[in-house]
């Protein structure tokens, strides 16, 4: 089953695995003890995805987000603060320890922008609204991460959607300034200003 | 046959390791090669997973189909929601990842000398070997019944031709026509799916068929979810009332024993005499036929395995998962599949890296979709408890039974997602 080529590399590989291993000291380059973690976030990548890059578009993606939002909107899961179906019933199964290495853990993975569609002209309607209402916690139009702020850009619309209403329907809790930042849009906007908003994020690829 | 970078690199690191453990002649011979059998949801998430934690370990794959078709979904087939293709799914991500994919059918495995032949007479050695075999059915246990009158009155346990043959059936059935699904005893795969299954099938009749009707005649005297099966089915179906689309009989006397090809009529243990335009009928289930002839089954048809490995307890080298498994109460399902090759994939690494197998935790997921919008789901969390070889359920549950209409909704959405990302993270 195997082509027999081994007969010839072997030796040269053997000799230069010999330096590679003096070199790296260690011998487990290709095998990185990382298979506890990998145990633990098993299950997360049965619903959110390889690596926690979701293919949507109900489900968000959770790599590359804030280990602290990560953190403590587990928690918020846990113990029933943040509004769920099936989180709040999986989550109990770790504790706090494990959730912090999952945080730590995903948060560590590079976030890929959604591939889904949007309506460039709201899209361009919602990057104004977004200057104007978001960006000072959500900075570089909603990519960052920084101060614990969930990630907006490229993440998969209808996740947002249904956020957004748990925010507005006060399921779930907001910040006091983000709640007032979404009150002052929507009595300016209306529902039409938020979902401007949705589709500029949406439309961010980069 | 050119040596590619990626592989070279792959050697190197093989010798380089080997080389630190004081034995570095062994690294003249071939590389550690693991072998599974079967390329379902388990084998196949097995195959990435190793690929992915170790790339130094050759993985081959044998699997007779060229594609494997979910059984999760495959309910919402028969409805016409989903397309047979949308639940197709080939190995084409996992030999863009060096897996040595083999479409042949593996015949016999040999423990003690390692090896493992295949229908087209190949003979294959492992350093360990994984078997997902899933489900065999027991045809013996239905006079009149076999694999080939499956063709007529199919089971549709096994996605594919089984889902299409049941879903043509469905589309041509006269209204006012009789749909009879005839769950069996025993431990089964997707032990939820025949109720799902009533539920989609009465779905697609009351909006086309409205005049006909779903029979259950049950082997169980009880089901998983029942009482959210039976919310449902008031809500939709008027279940209970005389004009009801489903009607379920469970209990030992409706176990079917019989089948009468030529009238379309099912025999139950009571002696009862069912006649329907489609029987759908399920037979009961074993591990799959490999599982059986390489002596890993016990008395029960299914395969005892050492939970923190999934090792056989019967031989040395093997280990089992998904379906075929013993992996109470894991349920058997696909999301319970791909959970235990996580597990596997992680301890198969360590012990040909001379590690102990660090703990695992164990997830399964299912969704049962009864209409529009109606969506409920079961999952699991599940442990090992330290010293013992049982798994205790941590956490879970099921939707609560006072969910709302939006809660429902989000449910149905989100179990897409799930079989989107189910998908990928077991086929790439």
């Amino acid at each position: 089953m195997k082509p027999d080529y081994h007969q010839y590399w072997q030796p040269t590989v053997f000799i230069i695995g010999l330096i590679f291993s003096t070199l790296s000291g260690n011998s487990s380059a290709a095998t990185s003890d990382n298979s506890n973690i990998r145990l633990l976030a098993g299950g997360c990548n049965i619903c959110h995805g390889p690596d926690g890059i979701s293919s949507g578009p109900a489900i968000p993606s959770i790599a590359g987000l804030s280990g602290e939002y990560l953190r403590s909107t587990l928690e918020g899961f846990k113990s029933g603060e943040i509004p769920s179906t099936s989180m709040g019933r999986i989550v109990k199964a770790y504790n706090s320890d494990e959730l912090q290495a999952l945080a730590a853990h995903y948060s560590g993975r590079p976030f890929i922008n959604a591939r889904q569609p949007y309506n460039p002209k709201q899209a361009k309607r919602g990057e104004k609204l977004h200057e104007q209402y978001c960006e000072k916690c959500h900075a570089r139009g909603g990519q960052s991460v920084d101060d614990d702020a969930g990630r907006l850009a490229g993440q998969w619309r209808p996740y947002l959607i249904w956020a957004l209403k748990d925010f507005r329907s006060g399921q779930r809790i907001a910040g006091k300034k983000m709640q007032q930042r979404l009150d002052k849009l929507y009595i300016r906007k209306g529902k039409a200003g938020f979902s401007a908003l949705l589709h500029y994020y949406a439309s961010q690829k980069q | 046959m050119t040596i590619t970078r990626r592989r070279f690199i792959k050697t190197l690191g093989a010798a380089s390791a080997l080389s630190l453990g004081g034995t570095p002649f062994l690294a003249l011979g071939a590389n550690r090669q693991i072998v599974i059998i079967g390329g379902g949801i388990g084998g196949t998430t097995a195959a990435r997973q190793i690929r992915l934690i170790d790339p130094t370990i050759d993985v081959t794959l044998i699997e007779p189909k060229q594609h494997y078709y979910t059984c999760f979904m495959s309910n919402e087939v028969l409805c016409g929601k989903r397309k047979l293709s949308s639940i197709r799914f080939d190995y084409t991500g996992l030999k863009a990842l060096d897996i040595n994919v083999i479409h042949d059918k593996a015949t016999h495995i040999t423990p003690n000398r390692q090896k493992i032949t295949t229908k087209g007479g190949k003979t294959l050695s492992y350093d360990r070997c994984i078997i997902a075999p899933g489900i065999d059915f027991k045809w013996e246990s239905i006079d009149g019944f076999d694999e080939k009158t499956a063709r007529i009155f199919p089971h549709a346990w096994q996605a594919g031709q089984q889902t299409e043959i049941l879903q043509k059936q469905l589309g041509s059935m006269p209204n006012g026509g009789t749909v009879i699904i005839t769950p069996p005893s025993g431990p089964m795969r997707a032990p939820h799916a025949p109720y799902e299954r009533a539920s989609q099938i009465a779905h697609y009749l009351k909006q086309h068929k409205s005049r006909s009707k779903v029979l259950i005649f049950d082997a169980k005297i009880a089901f998983p979810q029942q009482a959210l099966f039976f919310q449902a089915w008031e809500k939709l179906f008027g279940y209970g009332t005389h004009s009801s689309l489903i009607e379920w009989y469970g209990g030992p006397d409706y176990a079917l024993i019989r089948l009468d090809t030529a009238s379309h009529t099912i025999i139950t243990v009571a002696g009862d005499r069912h006649t329907g335009d489609i029987l759908n009928i399920i037979p009961a289930q074993q591990a799959g036929h490999i599982a059986a002839t390489a002596g890993l089954t016990d008395t029960s048809g299914w395969c005892p395995v050492d939970l923190h490995t999934f090792e056989s307890t019967q031989h040395k080298g093997i280990h089992i998962i998904g379906d075929a498994c013993i992996a109470n109460p894991m349920q058997k399902l696909g999301s319970a599949a791909n959970s235990q090759a996580k597990a596997c994939a992680a301890a198969v690494t360590s012990l040909l890296n001379g590690r102990a197998p660090g703990p695992a935790v164990f997830t399964d997921v299912a969704y049962s979709t009864m209409g529009e919008a109606y969506t409920f789901s079961t999952v699991g969390t599940y442990r090992l408890a330290k010293g013992s070889n049982s798994l205790t359920r941590v956490a879970g549950g099921s939707t609560p039974s006072d969910a709302s209409a939006t809660h429902l909704k989000r449910e149905a959405a989100y179990a897409e997602s799930w079989f989107n990302n189910l998908t990928k993270d077991t086929f790439g």
